[in-house]
């Protein structure tokens, strides 16, 4: 048989029709934090580079010792991984001499989730492994949902969520701000060990207003600086000279913003950490995913064409089938 | 489904199953089966590459989402004889659905080898567990739902084998919506398996992230398939000395053609509108391989539109092969070679990773080989039947 013309163009039709009915739909807005979200304010300049706080995490969350040198003695991370969930970083430059001197110095930077206003993890995890607490905002991760495919470490625009390569039962591992600690009235454990209030614990909104406040002093100006707990003052402030900070909290808008902020006198590249945009990648993954599947309109107005269409076709070919017995 | 249009019935080609081909196949197979017991006893690091920088490795991108679209045969010219009503095509159906259901299916067990916590796969399916903005969930339900689709669009193979007539014609009388969802499943999942990446964002090099990305490997997926219809055609008429239908893979190839235009005018018309253009100018090894994928996807297009290499079983092989390998550089490219997360990570599959996706491919060659033989499957052609048969 010979096609027609006419035959094709209606064949046309149908695949132009999942694009027809594929017009935008609203898009996905960036997520919001919620009202008492929880989060850290780490800033560099106040790190003295202890490691109290990769200590303190490994014990609360019970994690196994990792180790970089030939003599196996003590815990020595050099990032997050399966086993470790906080590390402290160093950046350095020249000989290294001045702390937080972009030139010929060297500056630290934490490094465990940000716990992100709008996740790419959550979005990402196809079985609601990843979550976001609707009201502190951590990023909580269940082993026991967990299928182990492993999209949230792909995802991931900090690189955080790790997995276990070497189990024959793994899980991902990442932080999730000590929330099992939050019902004994505990926090997050690298805070509460940090002798110099580099990491500091609270509601992210007063974070965000005690960071603005140091962004704001002027350089060698003497200052308290917050230990543990922000909300409960649970320790006594330390006095410090306020360093050369950089105009910026990282942490703030990066996509979408993130409940862990983080200041800093170098530039925060420099210290691995991003530059990234507003917008969430999560909302534009999900605006496209929803363009296309939004209701099932689109897939089912397809479907309802395809059928027709091969109703009329296949018949034909039954006929000839059995013209043919 | 049946034979119309004039074409000779689908009938077994027979022939002897334990041949030096089916015992290196089967070796293959087996050595690839003592891989993944380590793997299940050890962890993926046991026997893979992987690492937190590229925690997919070949087994996602090469068994998964490269495997998938090198089994899109089947959909492809399901759309083209069922959708666009080309009948003549007709006698290609069978081969190409049977290949689509083995790479399928494989494709989804093969998830499981990859996946970490691998017995809790069911969640993906499970209201309370499913989340449905995840671009992963939809490859997932949609993969899973094709390939029950398939099976059943393949059934009348079986039915046919063991004289259920009746079966078969109630079968028959429902299979346009089979055939409907069997269209429409692959658009849906090959255009979601470009779409997976862009969450990844910046992670992903601008020569391949786009919003653009489901339709590109849509139009590559549905290209791959018609190529490898044609590539597949040309294997088996030389591994089962049946002659060439030129005259159809001629014309296929011509579908092709308008395929592959189309594809490069989006693709470079997204590159110009995003100002990625200029990445292709770029040093490294991301502008270098983004070369080499467009040239093999120019390559098919130059041969092709030549009308006497259309009628050139050579040529066509050559061209549907470049084809091929484009569709799997584009993939390759866009989830590991245009994808950094960072200094310091590095992937490149290990000799045992590389042995169980090739032990995947050589259970797909088995059980292809096994069927034809045994199933009616292939346009028959007594002649040639019988040649294979008193080999």
């Amino acid at each position: 048989m010979s096609i027609s013309r006419r035959d094709f163009l209606k064949g046309a039709l149908a695949g132009g029709a999942m694009l027809a009915t594929a017009a935008p739909a609203e898009a996905r807005e960036n997520k919001t934090m919620p009202e008492e979200a929880l989060g850290l304010l780490y800033d560099s300049t106040l790190c003295i580079g202890c490691k109290a706080c990769v200590s303190a995490c490994k014990e609360v969350n019970d994690m196994p010792p990792e180790f970089s040198t030939e003599e196996q003695l003590w815990d020595t991370p050099l990032d997050i991984s399966g086993k470790t969930l906080n590390v402290i970083k160093v950046y350095q430059d020249g000989n290294s001499e001045t702390k937080d001197s972009e030139k010929d110095g060297f500056a630290y930077m934490k490094v465990s989730c940000l716990h992100c206003v709008d996740p790419s993890c959550v979005s990402a995890c196809p079985v609601s492994a990843m979550t976001k607490d609707p009201v502190t905002g951590i990023v909580g991760y269940d082993k026991d949902a967990c299928i182990g495919c492993r999209y949230c470490v792909a995802a991931c625009p900090f690189g955080v969520p790790r997995f276990q390569y070497d189990k024959a039962l793994p899980q991902i591992s990442k932080c999730q701000l000590c929330r099992h600690r939050i019902g004994e009235g505990k926090y997050a454990a690298c805070a509460e060990v940090c002798p110099t209030g580099a990491t500091l614990y609270g509601k992210v909104k007063d974070l965000h207003a005690e960071a603005k406040r140091r962004i704001a002093l002027k350089p060698g100006e003497e200052t308290q600086f917050q230990r543990g707990n922000l909300n409960t003052h649970d320790q006594s402030p330390h006095t410090a000279r306020a360093a050369k900070y950089l105009p910026q909290i990282y942490g703030d808008k990066e996509v979408g913003g993130t409940q862990m902020l983080k200041l800093s006198a170098v530039p925060f590249e420099k210290l691995g950490m991003p530059k990234l945009p507003e917008r969430s990648y999560a909302a534009t993954s999900e605006t496209m995913q929803h363009t296309l599947y939004g209701g099932l309109i689109a897939p089912l107005a397809f479907l309802g064409v395809l059928t027709f269409v091969a109703k009329r076709n296949v018949k034909h070919d039954d006929d000839a089938d059995d013209e043919k017995k | 489904m049946s034979a119309s249009h004039n074409h000779p019935a689908p009938a077994p080609l027979g022939g002897p199953l334990w041949t030096p081909a089916t015992q290196i196949l089967a070796a293959l197979v087996a050595i690839a089966g003592v891989i993944l017991l380590v793997r299940f006893l050890f962890g993926l690091g046991a026997v893979t590459n992987i690492n937190d920088g590229y925690t997919w490795g070949i087994w996602v991108v090469y068994d998964v989402v490269i495997g998938s679209a090198f089994a899109c045969g089947g959909y492809s010219v399901a759309l083209l004889v069922y959708i666009f009503n080309k009948g003549e095509y007709h006698p290609m159906v069978r081969p190409a659905l049977l290949a689509s259901l083995f790479g399928y299916t494989l494709a989804g067990a093969g998830v499981i080898f990859d996946l970490g916590r691998y017995w809790n796969f069911w969640h993906i399916f499970w209201p309370g567990y499913a989340q449905v903005n995840s671009v992963m969930f939809e490859v997932a339900v949609c993969i899973t739902a094709y390939i029950i689709v398939m099976w059943i669009e393949f059934s009348p193979a079986f039915l046919e084998k063991f004289g259920m007539k009746d079966v078969k014609k109630k079968l028959n009388k429902l299979l346009f919506i089979i055939i409907a969802l069997g269209t429409l499943l692959p658009s849906m999942h090959q255009s979601s398996l470009g779409s997976l990446l862009v969450v990844f964002g910046y992670q992903v090099h601008p020569l391949w992230q786009s919003l653009m990305l489901p339709l590109l490997y849509l139009m590559t997926a549905l290209t791959i398939g018609f190529a490898i219809v044609i590539f597949e055609a040309c294997l088996s008429s030389s591994g089962f000395r049946r002659p060439l239908e030129m005259h159809l893979l001629g014309k296929l190839s011509k579908v092709m053609l308008g395929m592959l235009i189309a594809y490069l005018v989006v693709r470079f018309a997204d590159l110009a509108v995003r100002g990625a253009l200029v990445s292709m100018f770029e040093h490294g090894i991301e502008a270098f391989m983004f070369w080499i994928e467009t040239a093999l996807f120019v390559a098919p297009l130059v041969i092709l539109s030549n009308a006497k290499s259309r009628k050139h079983p050579a040529k066509l092989f050559i061209a549907a092969s470049c084809l091929m390998l484009a569709g799997f550089l584009l993939r390759i490219n866009s989830f590991l070679v245009g994808y950094e997360t960072g200094p310091g990570w590095h992937y490149f599959p290990s000799v045992s990773e590389i042995m169980v996706s090739i032990g995947m491919i050589a259970l797909e060659i088995l059980g292809y080989i096994v069927l034809v033989r045994y199933l009616p499957i292939m346009s028959g052609n007594s002649e040639a039947a019988a040649v294979a048969a008193n080999k």
